[in-house]
């Protein structure tokens, strides 16, 4: 998938990629709206509002209701973008997500960003890592968690074309360009090949997930690295297959490992396919202060973590000794 | 508030009303559950409503044209099902599969079971908040509908009522109506002792609205305060409805045990004693 090509990786914004598709999106659906609960420079629903001030609504603090107001502008025939932090869009509001969108099958998409641990310094009242547990469990709800912005504009065009609920979760943090953007939704692109291992990597994970590779690939090791950015519906033949042809599954995410996508894999391999699954997130306790990558090196997603964990993984699976 | 509707339309709507609160005590008998109490206490709001305020046709159910009522206090959906199977939206006989595996008459009503139902709702403090969007999508449209939507007293302790109600205030839209059932109870008791909510008409004012305090019960009141709604050019109204909980049968009536518990059959056929069709 051209996950090295040239130029060089470099780190960009998701959620500038989100404002930017917004904007085009709104261009050619004069009807489409867009809500924000007082973040819109952070979330970048912003630009959206200057360009079409008629169309987007700021309702101020008060998530539930922008999910309900979303919703009553969805049931009269709207695709409507609703923006928060990941901490207010699927803690603050779940119940109105799970009634007044998926239940009413409302055609809202929440543009969630800030999610994870990689908040960093505002700490665990904003770092939600339950979110992708909270939204994958919804009848009717898509879930996607782009790992980097041209996954991210091409992830915003796919669940405005597709009829529904949807939910983006999208970090604070800058990430490196890895992909090329050919997101589809359901698919999960192998962006590094190997026999030995898979890693499926989610959201922030990715890039570090191909530096793992690459590093085992120093040591003879063919580690398979798989985007999940499509994680509901996600992509089953793909991941089985990687299960059959590897053996082994690596799981990193930037989410409690309680509900996450490490919990994903772990029940629909064991159930078709079982094998040794080992899921690399945040364990169950809360985030706290400090600057992004820091806070995800002290609660195990480090690189040198990941190494031992990988090492791990296939020692238990007697690939290495 | 002036008596100024023609009498045959109120004998009409009285009618039809007598109509659905008998289909409501019917429909709970036969479901073995449900709430009464709140289905009666809006039944007269519900009527004046489908079979006079609002523009719909059910020929049409999805004319994008149409004035749309969200029941914010789902728990009231029998009265909602009996209007709209009298208004022809429905098979009459098919009110009495409520609640029944199967059914399209869902305990809290299903918008996409029923081309009549506007929006799902049920968790109380959010049928408001879709009809705020609803209306500012018909005025970005520029559409006519108006929109209603039935709310609680309970629910008034909600807080996203409040944040719904501030957003339909600061938007102005004078295409919304909030019709308050003022039945004083909720499931516990008295709002008023477990938690207040008044001076309730001076909070809706506070926010932005249009307040009329109106007898819930009466129909000239009913129809004047809608059609002084649908003039108003300036911004939300909201209808502060006094109602009796269990409106019609004497042994619910103020009772707030009769919010959630469905009669059995020999309540069901004193209720229906008491509630004799209307010449």
């Amino acid at each position: 998938m051209g996950a090295f090509g040239s130029p060089a990786p470099k780190p960009e914004s998701l959620r500038d990629a989100y404002g930017r598709t917004l904007v085009e999106l709104g261009e050619a659906d004069p009807t489409m709206v867009v809500l924000d609960a007082d973040l819109s420079g952070s979330t970048r629903t912003s630009l959206f509002g200057k360009r079409f001030p008629d169309r987007f609504f700021n309702v101020g603090v008060m998530e539930p209701t922008m999910m309900t107001i979303a919703a009553g502008l969805a049931l009269s025939g709207r695709t409507v973008f609703a923006s928060t932090f990941a901490v207010f869009a699927a803690g603050q509001a779940y119940n109105q997500v799970r009634q007044a969108i998926c239940y009413n099958q409302a055609n809202v998409k929440i543009g969630a960003t800030h999610g994870g641990l990689t908040v960093g310094p505002d700490g665990a009242t904003h770092q939600i890592v339950e979110d992708i547990g909270l939204m994958r469990g919804l009848p009717r709800m898509t879930v996607v968690v782009p790992g980097d912005a041209p996954t991210t504009a091409a992830a915003t065009r796919a669940i405005a074309e597709t009829p529904g609920p949807a939910y983006l979760r999208m970090p604070r943090e800058n990430l490196m360009t890895v992909t090329d953007g050919a997101f589809r939704l359901g698919r999960a692109n192998e962006l590094a090949p190997g026999s030995d291992l898979t890693i499926v990597a989610v959201g922030a994970m990715l890039a570090p997930a191909l530096a793992l590779s690459e590093r085992l690939r120093e040591s003879g090791i063919g580690a398979r690295v798989l985007d999940f950015a499509s994680v509901k519906p996600y992509d089953a033949p793909t991941l089985l297959r990687a299960a059959r042809e590897t053996g082994a599954i690596l799981v990193l995410e930037e989410h409690t490992v309680l509900t996450g996508v490490g919990a994903l894999v772990a029940s629909a391999t064991a159930e078709s396919y079982p094998v040794p699954v080992r899921r690399v997130g945040v364990p169950d306790v809360f985030g706290e202060s400090g600057e992004a990558w820091a806070v995800m090196e002290r609660y195990g997603l480090g690189p040198e973590r990941l190494a031992a964990e990988a090492l791990d993984l296939l020692h238990v699976r007697g690939k290495i000794s | 508030m002036v008596d100024d509707a023609p009498g045959e339309l109120v004998r009409s709507l009285e009618r039809t009303a007598r109509e659905i609160r008998r289909d409501v005590i019917r429909m709970l008998a036969e479901a073995g559950s449900g709430h009464p109490g709140g289905s009666l206490s809006m039944t007269d709001l519900i009527t004046a409503l489908v079979f006079h305020e609002l523009r719909i046709d059910p020929a049409h159910p999805d004319e994008p044209n149409r004035d749309r009522l969200v029941l914010s206090k789902g728990h009231a959906a029998p009265a909602l099902y009996a209007a709209l199977a009298h208004r022809g939206y429905l098979p009459h006989d098919e009110l009495f599969t409520l609640r029944r595996l199967g059914s399209r008459l869902q305990g809290h009503a299903d918008r996409n079971k029923l081309p009549c139902i506007e929006a799902s709702t049920g968790c109380l403090g959010q049928g408001i908040g879709m009809a705020v969007g609803m209306a500012l999508d018909a005025r970005l449209a520029g559409r006519p509908s108006r929109i209603y939507t039935i709310i609680g007293d309970g629910e008034c302790q909600a807080g996203p009522t409040w944040e719904a109600l501030m957003a339909g205030g600061h938007y102005r839209l004078s295409n919304l109506t909030v019709i308050l059932d003022r039945n004083g109870l909720e499931t516990d008791g008295p709002t008023e002792s477990i938690l207040g909510i008044e001076p309730v008409a001076e909070k809706f004012r506070a926010f932005r609205y249009h307040t009329v305090e109106i007898d819930g019960h009466r129909f000239p009141e009913i129809l004047g305060a809608l059609e002084a709604a649908r003039r108003r050019t300036d911004g939300p109204t909201a209808i502060v409805a006094k109602t009796i909980k269990g409106k019609g049968v004497s042994f619910m009536e103020n009772q707030h045990a009769w919010h959630g518990k469905a009669p059995s059959r020999e309540e069901a056929e004193r209720a229906l004693a008491e509630l004799p069709p209307l010449p």
